[in-house]
């Protein structure tokens, strides 16, 4: 009865907590385990964000080991300028150029997906609309006046906002691709994807291994309860 | 080896008699036979706290307590210390199962009335290790120095300076800074790793005593201590070794089993263990959009909020724990389980569960009208429960307590209740539904998809 009645009261509470969030997320089909996406995504990275975005609790030498990308491969897609394999990630921009330029010095992206999360990063990169009022010509839905531009507008094309009246006060409510970049919508979704894809491995790339370890464990400890279970039955058998 | 060994012993035991100290703790000492699943919290406590010592000796080596440094460290542990992510999330893993452990340990001594008479004492020593349980919680999660780190310890210490004419002096000399700073992540430290811990083990060692002195209470809530037999033995106890050694270290596996899961499977819990903006380094300049502390001290801040005046919200938060403390004199029922109390106190008991969780769920969400009317009516119920018990369990018609122990679970058909009835329907009409029939379906299913 109490727990029917707990289970109760929480759903409610949980049920009006939903009904209240702002803007809805896309999901991202987030697998940090899908290595070539992971390799494809810090290629990506390499290409479009670490001229601004350090990525400063990652070392070059352990995607190279945890992805199984031998050193010359990393100089091609990471690695760049005289920056040694045991180094951490950092941008070759100052912070405080960078804030002259953006008004803001780019934060570092080491732990992105575990403060916002995948599907955040993920609708945040594809929320990129033109606005003309802004110093780099693009806003974003997700974050209004970021001042971040939107490096990828090649490969997506420009969008375009979707606004709505309410209460006689205008919102973006979404965007729309104005005409198409160089890669279909679908070919886009997928970069994104592969770019959330290393970033979630970067916040957290233990999660490579504890994943798999974890069944071995558990099985081992319920191993162990078994065993404690039968040495209990054989001692308690005489009490009535 | 043998008469070698004998020797040793005997020589040890001349000098420091720890064999007969264990056989008087482990083989003297006689339980009740009755324990059921409520009874395992408190040995799983103490495997939680051997958890915490041990994996913080080892963070503590690697961790450093600076401003400056303190998150980068933390990320250090979890990248370059070998198996340093396993012993962190074992910590934290820890942290918030020691509430899950210690909340169920207070709700049995609730539940079967183990704070009474004769065991008073060891209830206070109890509720004194929980608050210290609670400042060790409180000081370690400034460590981390992560955005809900630095303004949780930013609220929560604010909180003396509601305190009339010290309260903004004795803020500040707790964190000994203006504002939550260096000094205050290395006084934290300091008490976290060392002060605390040593307090909470030294409190546990007097809760034990106080235990073996008065004995356990049961889920029938008698004393098998006036029933012994010729040679001075309880009718119904049997020695705590072999018997509950051996049922402690079953559970004690299975809860491991539990812990691994959420350490290699959810170690953020979805955002209750580890909260997603304490991925984020502390920024005294930018103030996060909602503070919330970790789900453990949800209920009592839900209380804090509830109250419209910062210094009332304060009292009523404080008077929260304290009202606690008293329960032993608040309780006037001499019948101890509640399974031999009346369905009024059955009643009051739910309604303060549900209050405790309800607060407990409504301290993880932003303040809105609805939720603050819905945090005001559980705080109600909450002081309610105990401020009116006095007058509740003297006046209470209680069923007759059997002379000796009875089941350690009450079987379904035996409970009275019309709550009871229903579920019994319920699991018979259960046993009607085809369920291989199902399973074969989805089965076919599942094969047909693939």
């Amino acid at each position: 009865m109490k727990k029917v009645l707990s289970i109760l009261v929480f759903s409610a509470v949980a049920f009006v907590a939903h009904a209240q969030s702002g803007v809805d997320l896309e999901s991202a089909d987030h697998d940090a385990f899908d290595q070539l996406s992971v390799i494809r995504g810090a290629e990506y990275f390499g290409e479009y964000c670490l001229g601004c975005h350090s990525l400063k609790q990652m070392r070059y030498s352990r995607i190279s080991k945890d992805l199984h990308v031998n050193e010359a491969r990393m100089r091609e897609m990471l690695l760049f300028g005289d920056n040694k394999i045991h180094d951490v990630i950092q941008t070759s921009m100052d912070p405080e150029v960078a804030t002259g330029i953006f008004g803001a010095a780019p934060p570092d992206l080491s732990l992105v997906v575990r403060s916002r999360g995948a599907d955040w990063v993920y609708t945040y990169l594809k929320s990129f609309y033109q606005d003309s009022k802004r110093p780099y010509g693009v806003n974003n839905v997700l974050l209004p006046n970021a001042a971040m531009p939107n490096v990828l507008w090649e490969l997506q094309g420009p969008q375009a906002p979707i606004i709505e009246e309410h209460g006689g006060k205008s919102e973006v409510a979404g965007v729309r691709l104005e005409h198409p970049g160089s890669l279909t919508p679908r070919q886009f979704n997928v970069v994104a994807n592969d770019i959330v894809n290393f970033l979630t491995y970067v916040s957290e790339p233990s999660l490579l291994q504890r994943v798999p370890l974890g069944k071995y464990v558990i099985f081992y400890l319920l191993f162990l309860t078994w065993i404690f279970h039968r040495l209990k039955k054989e001692y308690w058998k005489d009490i009535d | 080896m043998n008469r070698r060994g004998d020797a040793f012993r005997e020589w040890l035991d001349e000098r420091l008699p720890i064999g007969q100290f264990l056989e008087d703790q482990l083989l003297k000492y006689y339980a009740p036979k009755n324990f059921n699943f409520l009874y395992f919290f408190g040995s799983l406590a103490l495997l939680v706290l051997v958890n915490q010592i041990a994996t913080g000796i080892i963070l503590a080596m690697h961790y450093k307590p600076d401003a400056k440094l303190a998150f980068d460290s933390v990320e250090y542990i979890m990248r370059d210390v070998d198996w340093g992510w396993l012993i962190r999330y074992m910590h934290s893993t820890g942290a918030s199962l020691f509430f899950v452990v210690i909340y169920m340990h207070m709700f049995r001594g609730l539940f079967y009335g183990s704070f009474k008479k004769p065991r008073e004492l060891l209830w206070l020593f109890g509720m004194v290790i929980f608050v210290l349980l609670m400042g060790e919680a409180f000081m370690g999660y400034l460590l981390p120095w992560g955005q809900m780190s630095y303004w949780g310890a930013q609220v929560i210490i604010s909180l003396f300076g509601a305190i009339p004419v010290i309260g903004e002096d004795l803020a500040t000399w707790i964190r000994g800074d203006y504002v939550i700073a260096d000094a205050t992540l290395n006084r934290f430290f300091s008490l976290h790793v060392i002060a605390i811990p040593l307090a909470i083990i030294g409190l546990v060692v007097l809760h034990l005593a106080a235990l073996r002195t008065v004995g356990s209470n049961n889920p029938d809530g008698i004393e098998i201590k006036k029933n012994r037999d010729l040679v001075g033995i309880p009718k119904d106890g049997i020695p705590f070794h072999p018997y509950y050694t051996v049922k402690d270290l079953y559970v004690a596996g299975l809860f491991m089993a539990i812990f691994a899961w959420i350490v290699f499977y959810s170690p953020e819990m979805g955002g209750l263990f580890l909260e997603h903006p304490n991925f984020d380094p502390a920024d005294p300049m930018k103030t996060p959009e909602h503070i919330q502390p970790v789900w453990y001290f949800t209920p009592f801040y839900s209380i804090l909020r509830a109250i419209p005046s910062k210094l009332g919200g304060v009292v009523a938060m404080g008077a929260s724990i304290v009202v606690l403390f008293l329960l032993p004199w608040l309780d006037r029922c001499p019948v101890k389980s509640v399974r031999y109390r009346s369905p009024l106190f059955k009643i009051a008991l739910t309604a303060f569960v549900i209050s405790f969780l309800g607060l407990g769920v409504l301290g993880t969400k932003p303040v809105t009208e609805l939720y603050t009317m819905m945090a005001r009516g559980f705080s109600v119920v909450y002081f309610a429960f105990f401020l009116l018990m006095p007058i509740f369990s003297s006046v209470e018609i209680t069923q007759p307590v059997p002379e000796r122990l009875t089941e350690s679970v009450v079987p379904l058909s035996q409970r009275k209740g019309f709550q009871w009835r229903l579920i019994e329907e319920g699991i018979r009409a259960l046993e009607h539904v085809p369920v291989r029939y199902y399973l074969n379906n989805l089965l076919a299913r599942l094969r047909g998809k693939n």
